[in-house]
């Protein structure tokens, strides 16, 4: 059940990732289409972290290639937006809430540039969307969980971009908070934005998704929330690793073989 | 005999002269904090401790081949061997595979002993010794000043080159403090924005590396690494903003330059290892004000 | 002299100087490297770092109150200001902000930085006899005596007896603390036990390497061993001979020149036996990697060539042609070297027959060939039922994976693919031949 749309605004083409030759991921073929609000599931360690760490060319990949709005995604830096998993940074940085969500703005004010004041406006706007208003001289260290992951999303508001990659943005984030945050990609959603979100919790995500990206080191299932969503799929993406992969995966690390031959 | 002239030389408590070794101090001191602020936010503050070791045999051998201690030369000398110091670690680390810690270890110690042999190999043909490899010749400021052809004397050359390193990195620090604080807290994301963190960190680890060519004439080698350290340290405990962290630190290191001077003149003992026991004596009255973690 | 001569006079040791240097050398790289395996495991290479600096206070405030410089009370400054430092490591990790990497060059700075104060301070002012308290700081492995021996001994003995005796308990702190806890093993008592073993080791050690180098005395040997074995009774006792040749090695450099300084030499030598295993272990040298990255390239290519004879055997329908290298060339676009070579090599082993101008297959050649096409089908049917990737993407895998795919993986996907007959491309997947 993969589905293959017209005019994607993400296209990734026969992806393969490998971490000291071992693949991670084998040939992803995913087309996704603009303005749904899409989930990536699937067990711990199935490379979904990965995947979007690799659309957004912070980690290399080893064949295939990634378009977005049918560029390669260097050229379209300033419509797409990356959030980080919250574990990835040190919180005890001495930076205030404001300072984070300014580095949102950093890509357009470019280089040897100074925050103008429409910079700080939007900034103070996208504290506000996320119900942080009261927080922005608030030191990062001394946020909730819940509050950083705020701060996080905030951040990519305000690079006002069209298609945002979000890397657990729901991690340690308490039931109220993550109803909030849902509430806000949906009205992002329904402004045009494409949103793409790892998710590890299973039942929550056919309610919150319109669009399920099942990935178990290979792409098992893309396409609308009802017709992904089945037994059948969830059974075939968590019901454990293809063995034969994971022998061949083994071999390739043992003989530092490459995955590819050179062309 | 040199040290007799020097102490009459102190003894007649020339002004002049103790406000300039205070201020090559203070200029040494409050470039190596500000590149310190970063370098501690990135946990790098053992690379920067292995490669002020690892840059001896740079100083060494520039001072061999070109039979001068010419600022310039022994930057380039010594910058190129911080580089590579830099580079081996990371290398040793990612390529090798040995754990980070044992690499940084290793790096250093190997190229230090390839300083000191050097050294004391050719002990005839050059003055540097190990005592100038450890305390610096901030004493010795004074005397090797720039006198143009007219016969003006500009003051002692120490005091111009680290000032010009302040500059540099006081310059380079504010164009570019965005840009750095992004690559400091959130590598990913300033990927992910376009931002080149790779080479946001090799310029860091250069300007490393030439600061600390420049501080080896003044504290030694061995003692540039309190400097970079322990002031950062000191006004990270105290403060939660970058900008202000910046300035404490810079703050911190010029008032142990002039603490560590007295104290030096106290106790008649080196003034290097003076300012960095000041500097210990801000980190600990820092700690004690704010004994809570935050 | 001749340099032959030379070495025989020093090894055998008939001069009591060199005597005295080789064997306290011996005695203390040794207790040092094996300390030094576990700061090594635990991953506090910096920590002993650290330590080693941060020793000197305590010695020049030993010298400052009782005058002396050679006796316990040194040893005692320098133990209490080792444990020091590592307290107070330990405490700012604890109880501040600040990262383990700050903590570390804060303490060693600032401990050292004290250090040279007092050294500073007793130097330029009128103690009675301080010269060679400074010895401290880069060692005086040149002129040990026979008194220095006996304290090496000593604490070599201590340590090497307290190790074997918990080394189960250490390697079990070392790789497993929680594990270890859970089992009820007095986590926090060996740690104090290690330590204090790292202490002594330390403590004894600068005296001859100096506290700059000391670390290298600890890690050095630690590491190269590492990429030898994975037992760790043989990483003990590979790092205690590394180190033990080392300081030979470095004890006769500097004898036979007397310029050079002995401890940089010996850390020169553990750094140049520690580079060599990084790069040429069997274990997990870079060497062995390379090679391997080499033969695989070998492989790839000749069973490649192997694989295009029989595709134009299959497009003619011919079991055994002759083909000449622009056919071969004309199905595959090989590099005109390297198809010559793989056809050299394919020849040597008995798959290639050559004649004239062209070449065919052996029947081994032919199977062989054979084998790889139908893991190639194989594999792109197994990616394409299984794995789910579109039919027009899983050749580039296929090409890679037919090289890897060991008899009892061909086997297992006969049994998942039901011995399928067409590939995905409608391609027949030739039959097994066992």
């Amino acid at each position: 059940m993969i589905d293959k749309v017209e005019n994607p605004v993400l296209e990734v083409h026969d992806l393969t990732v490998t971490y000291h030759r071992k693949p991670v991921l084998w040939g992803i073929d995913l087309t996704l289409p603009g303005g749904v609000l899409a989930g990536i599931i699937g067990p711990n360690g199935a490379g979904k972290s990965t995947l979007i760490k690799t659309i957004m060319n912070i980690v290399p990949a080893q064949s295939g290639y990634v378009e977005v709005f049918g560029r390669p995604v260097q050229e379209v830096l300033s419509r797409v937006s990356y959030v980080p998993q919250r574990e990835s940074v040190d919180w005890d940085f001495p930076a205030s809430a404001y300072d984070v969500v300014m580095m949102g703005r950093y890509g357009k004010i470019g280089l040897l540039r100074r925050p103008r004041k429409s910079d700080k406006e939007i900034v103070m706007e996208c504290l506000r969307k996320v119900g942080l208003e009261g927080y922005h001289n608030r030191q990062i260290s001394q946020l909730s969980g819940g509050q950083q992951q705020r701060v996080f999303l905030a951040r990519a508001l305000a690079q006002g971009a069209d298609i945002y990659f979000m890397d657990e943005p729901f991690a340690g984030v308490d039931a109220a908070t993550e109803l909030s945050i849902i509430e806000l990609l949906r009205s992002m959603v329904r402004q045009g934005k494409t949103i793409v979100v790892v998710h590890h919790d299973l039942h929550s995500a056919q309610k919150y998704f319109d669009w399920i990206i099942l990935l178990n080191m290979r792409l098992i299932a893309s396409g609308k929330t009802k017709d992904v969503f089945t037994e059948k799929l969830l059974q075939e993406t968590y019901g454990g690793k293809l063995t034969l992969l994971t022998n061949i995966s083994e071999l390739l690390e043992k003989n530092q073989f490459p995955v590819r031959e050179k062309k | 005999m040199i040290r007799i002239s020097l102490a009459f030389l102190l003894q007649d408590g020339s002004l002049m002269n103790e406000l300039y070794i205070i201020t090559t101090g203070a200029l040494v001191a409050g470039t190596c904090s500000i590149l310190g602020c970063f370098l501690i936010l990135r946990k790098m503050a053992m690379v920067a401790d292995a490669i002020s070791h690892a840059i001896l045999p740079g100083i060494v051998l520039t001072y061999l081949v070109f039979d001068s201690k010419d600022s310039f030369l022994m930057l380039i000398g010594a910058g190129v061997f911080g580089f590579f110091t830099a580079f081996l670690i990371e290398w040793i680390h990612s390529r090798l595979r040995l754990q980070e810690d044992a690499s940084i270890g290793i790096s250093f110690t190997f190229l230090f002993s390839i300083g000191v042999i050097l050294i004391s190999y050719y002990a005839s043909n050059i003055d540097l010794d190990m005592d100038c490899v450890l305390y610096g010749e901030i004493t010795y400021v004074p005397l090797n000043t720039v006198t143009l052809q007219n016969g003006l004397n500009l003051g002692p050359k120490a005091l111009w080159t680290s000032g010009a390193m302040f500059l540099l990195v006081v310059s380079f620090v504010s164009l570019f403090y965005k840009e750095l604080r992004i690559c400091t807290f959130d590598p990913s994301y300033a990927v992910s924005i376009g931002i080149a963190t790779v080479i946001w960190h090799y310029a860091l680890m250069g300007l490393l590396s030439f600061t600390t060519v420049i501080c080896f004439e003044s504290v030694g080698s061995v003692l540039v690494v309190t400097f970079f350290i322990v002031p950062p340290a000191t006004a990270y405990l105290i403060t939660n903003k970058l900008n202000h962290m910046i300035i404490l630190s810079v703050l911190s290191g010029i008032v142990a330059s002039v603490g560590g001077y007295f104290l030096a003149n106290l106790l008649n003992a080196s003034i290097a290892a003076g300012m960095c026991t000041t500097c210990g004596i801000e980190f600990l009255l820092a700690f004690l004000l704010k004994r809570q973690k935050r | 002299m001749s340099m032959w001569e030379d070495l025989l006079l020093f090894l055998s040791l008939k001069d009591p100087n060199v005597r005295y240097v080789v064997l306290g050398l011996i005695l203390l790289s040794s207790s040092c490297a094996l300390v030094g395996c576990f700061t090594f495991l635990r991953k506090r290479a910096l920590s002993g770092d650290a330590l080693a600096h941060s020793v000197l206070p305590g010695v020049c405030l030993a010298f400052i109150i009782t005058g002396d410089k050679q006796s316990l009370p040194v040893l005692l400054g320098a133990i209490v200001f080792g444990w020091l430092s590592l307290y107070t490591m330990d405490y700012l990790k604890r109880n501040t902000i600040l990262k383990e990497d700050t903590v570390i060059g804060l303490v060693l700075s600032v401990f050292f930085g004290i250090g040279l104060l007092l050294l500073s301070h007793i130097q330029h002012s009128d103690y009675v006899n301080p010269s060679g308290l400074d010895s401290i700081l880069f060692g005086r492995a040149a002129s040990l005596v026979e008194e220095d021996v006996w304290w090496f001994g000593i604490t070599g003995v201590i340590l090497v007896t307290v190790i074997f005796a918990l080394l189960k308990e250490f390697v079990l702190i070392c790789f497993d603390e929680p594990f270890a806890r859970s089992i009820s093993i007095p986590v926090k008592m060996l740690e104090v036990i290690l330590t204090t073993l790292t202490v002594m080791a330390i403590v004894t050690g600068i005296q001859a390497v100096g506290v700059v180098l000391m670390a290298a005395f600890l890690i050095t040997p630690a590491a190269a061993a590492r990429y030898w074995t994975y037992n760790i009774k043989h990483m003990l006792i590979y790092a205690a001979l590394i180190s033990m040749s080392s300081s030979v090695a470095g004890a006769y450099v500097s004898y036979s020149f007397p310029k050079m300084p002995t401890a940089p030499w010996i850390v020169l030598v553990l750094s140049l036996v520690a580079f060599f295993s990084f790069l040429f272990s069997p274990h997990k040298g870079v060497w062995k990697r390379w090679m391997n990255m080499r033969n695989n390239s070998a492989k790839i290519l000749e069973e490649n060539i192997l694989k295009t004879f029989y595709h134009l055997g299959e497009r003619e329908n011919v079991e055994m042609g002759y083909y000449t290298e622009q056919q071969l060339n004309s199905i595959r676009g090989f590099k005109k070297s390297d198809l010559k070579k793989g056809l050299r090599k394919l020849i040597r082993l008995g798959y290639v027959k050559k004649s004239g101008q062209s070449y065919t297959l052996t029947n081994e050649g032919y199977r062989k060939g054979e084998r790889i096409v139908r893991l190639h089908r194989l594999w792109e049917l197994y990616l394409s039922n299984h794995v789910k990737i579109a039919a027009d993407h899983v050749h580039d895998d296929a090409e890679t994976i037919e090289h890897i795919i060991t008899p009892e993986i061909e086997q297992k996907l006969e049994e998942l693919l039901k011995s399928p007959l067409i590939d995905p491309h409608q391609s027949s997947i030739p039959p097994s031949r066992w």
